[in-house]
């Protein structure tokens, strides 16, 4: 078994960062990111992209994030920051005590690059590039559509908007596609078929390979079967909220020839030993005795922007630390 | 009726419609520089000076609520920060690591829980003595409730999140005990939590059966929930052990009232009638507009008016201009019923 130790992005920002931003940029909703900020604060991103790399190649993690610090409305970032898509009110974040601009779609969602500039600078920090993006399914839950007037429509222009993104990528070794509106709002009936093959769409645009990851609880049974139905490399299964329903899945439907594995909890700030990390991969591989997965990637449940900057800094070490017993072991 | 401890001698009219705040109120700005030298290290600031600047502040905002013809007031929360990190201050149990974003450049210090929580140095009994003395009418405290203590906490400790809800109850419950011998008897329980988790509404009447079971008699007991789909909390919520339901609904421009017309409002009902995420002062005409929406749940007498929730991030005047606004708007509503120019429901004497 091959254990690869990663994270799904989305990393809070170093507290000088928090002060300097907040002065550079302001507090107010009209405040945040649009795609078109000046100098000094595209400086001050480049400098804490740097920085959030340093953290990950420190550690000792086998993938590095950009780090995604940019994304103030996180996972709807890709489109708040598209010229054809308004933000209006603060909407809940799931269900967090977290908030994100309401993305409405006015128009098409053309070519925007956005994600691919930011990649292009973390790549001059790493060998092992890992991109991030929110599926298709879930940038479309988060968002509003003013636009393409049907929900399916919407769903297959997210997907293609993300498909785009993805081929201006420069070399990357996986892509995350971070999903929690599959478990958190669950397609119903035929839209599972089709969030299926929305996220068929986006991994078929990199020869990277493709971690759906799915969090906050398992998948129904229904939505897991179909998501198996994608052309995906792996799946990421939340043990932290969930483990029994998870297990379950795997047991019952099987699952992609790798697999994610969020065991480290992304929201609470008690640190995860690495003999825990490494007790509860072997707990799961004992009760899945017939499979046999190419990459084991590890990881914490969900994006990391949720804990202090001390304590997202000691789940990474934890992680690192379980990567170099791995080698140890290999 | 508890609702009469807080009519004045002097209300003039025959119907009652009770005016508070939900509880904080922009700071003086002097504070906010006097905070930063308290904690800044090598000023000359010491724990003597914030209190004197605090009782200060107390002293103006308490002044200020009365000015605007509030029949019950607060303080202000002059001397709170955040409604977590406040609290978690003063029990034993937490610890603090830094800041986490809540929305763009927005942050709180969110703690953690690392031990069994356990009750240290009063709360809130000094800040309630001092205000309480400051003016004849009566003092409100808002308090957090426990629910939204430990969800917006880590939790290190606790095997779940519900058994630290109910520890942080009996905790609550203590200080609720203490701020009714010291003679306050409207208490407001802050859940805003309970609008992130809608399905641990079970867990939030835990809490309060913990805190009501027995609690003096005539203690007045709120509870304040706000930015959510309440069609997700309601009508479950009416079960719950409290005299009174304090609501957001001026900022979604009353889409959600119907919630609470489909399913029997049996409680009463603390009406947001400005929105606090709007920078200018509602005409009282548009307040009495939203002060009979909620005539339509609930009769006068049953019905408290406040703004949507804390005004602390509003700038002060017009902070005082929503308030006084919705005091004139309550009094000419109150005496057009009483003359008989509105048709509104009357509750039975029994209720209560």
């Amino acid at each position: 078994m091959t254990v690869v130790t990663t994270t799904p992005g989305l990393y809070p920002l170093p507290d000088w960062a928090k002060e300097t931003l907040s002065s550079l940029k302001g507090h107010q909703k009209h405040d945040l990111i649009g795609g078109d900020e000046g100098e000094e604060i595209l400086d001050t991103y480049g400098e804490i992209r740097e920085e959030l790399i340093g953290d990950q190649r420190e550690a000792g993690l086998d993938l590095v994030s950009e780090g995604q610090a940019r994304w103030d409305d996180m996972l709807a970032h890709p489109l708040a920051v598209h010229e054809n898509v308004d933000t209006r009110g603060i909407v809940r974040y799931y269900d967090n005590n977290n908030f994100y601009r309401d993305p409405v779609v006015t128009g098409e969602l053309t070519e925007s690059g956005d994600v691919a500039r930011e990649l292009e600078s973390a790549a001059e920090f790493t060998d092992s590039l890992q991109a991030v993006l929110p599926g298709p399914y879930s940038l479309s839950d988060l968002a509003t559509d003013e636009y393409y007037g049907d929900s399916a429509a919407f769903l297959d222009a997210t997907a293609d908007f993300l498909a785009n993104e993805a081929a201006m990528f420069p070399d990357h070794d996986t892509l995350f596609l971070l999903e929690p509106s599959l478990v958190e709002h669950p397609p119903e009936d035929d839209e599972n078929e089709r969030a299926s093959e929305a996220i068929s769409r986006v991994a078929s645009a990199t020869d990277a390979e493709v971690v759906v990851h799915t969090y906050w609880g398992a998948l129904s049974e229904k939505v897991h079967a179909h998501l198996l139905d994608a052309a995906i490399d792996a799946v990421g299964y939340d043990f932290v909220s969930e483990v029994d329903d998870n297990l379950y899945n795997i047991q019952e439907y099987g699952t992609t020839d790798s697999i994610a594995l969020g065991l480290l909890d992304g929201q609470n700030t008690l640190v995860e030993s690495p003999e825990t990390i490494t007790e509860r991969i072997e707990w799961i591989g004992e009760r899945l005795p017939a499979h046999e997965f190419d990459t084991t990637y590890v990881s914490t449940n969900t994006e990391l922007f949720y804990l202090p900057e001390n304590k997202y800094k000691a789940k990474l070490a934890a992680l690192g630390e379980v990567a170099a017993r791995e080698e140890v072991t290999a | 009726m508890k609702r009469d401890q807080f009519r004045r001698p002097a209300h003039e009219n025959e119907t009652f419609i009770m005016t508070t705040v939900v509880g904080s109120y922009p700071k003086p700005k002097w504070l906010h520089r006097v905070r930063d030298l308290w904690e800044a290290e090598g000023e000359r600031f010491d724990d003597d000076d914030w209190r004197e600047a605090t009782d200060d502040a107390a002293r103006l905002i308490t002044a200020e609520h009365e000015r605007a013809g509030l029949d019950v007031l607060v303080d202000g929360e002059v001397r709170r920060n955040e409604m977590v990190e406040f609290f978690a201050h003063r029990i034993d149990g937490y610890e603090f690591n830094g800041p986490v974003k809540v929305w763009g450049h927005n942050y709180f210090d969110k703690p953690s829980v690392v031990n069994e929580v356990e009750y240290d140095e009063n709360w809130l009994v000094e800040e309630y003595e001092f205000a309480a003395d400051l003016t004849e009418r009566p003092v409100k405290v808002p308090i957090t409730g426990p629910y939204t203590l430990a969800n917006w906490s880590f939790n290190e400790a606790y095997d779940t999140e519900e058994e630290l809800a109910y520890d942080l109850a009996d905790l609550v419950n203590e200080e609720i005990e203490k701020l009714v011998d010291a003679g306050a008897r409207y208490i407001q329980i802050d859940e805003p939590a309970l609008a992130t988790t809608p399905d641990d509404h079970a867990i939030v009447g835990e809490c309060l059966e913990r805190i009501a079971e027995d609690i003096h008699e005539d203690v007045y007991l709120g509870l304040h929930v706000c930015y959510g789909d309440y069609s997700r909390i309601y009508p479950e919520i009416l079960d719950y052990p409290v005299d009174e339901y304090d609501l957001e609904l001026a900022n979604g421009d009353y889409e959600q009232l119907d919630v609470f017309k489909e399913t029997e409002f049996t409680g009463n009902l603390a009406l947001g009638v400005t929105d606090v995420h709007v920078a200018e002062v509602e005409s009282v005409a548009e307040i009495k507009e939203n002060i009979l929406k909620g005539l339509e749940v609930v009769p006068a007498d049953r019905l408290t008016i406040s703004p949507d929730c804390g005004l602390k991030l509003l700038p002060r005047e017009v902070a005082y201009g929503k308030m006084a606004n919705m005091v004139q708007a309550a009094r000419e509503l109150e005496a057009e019923i009483d003359r008989g120019e509105i048709e509104v429901a009357r509750t039975p004497a029994s209720a209560d």
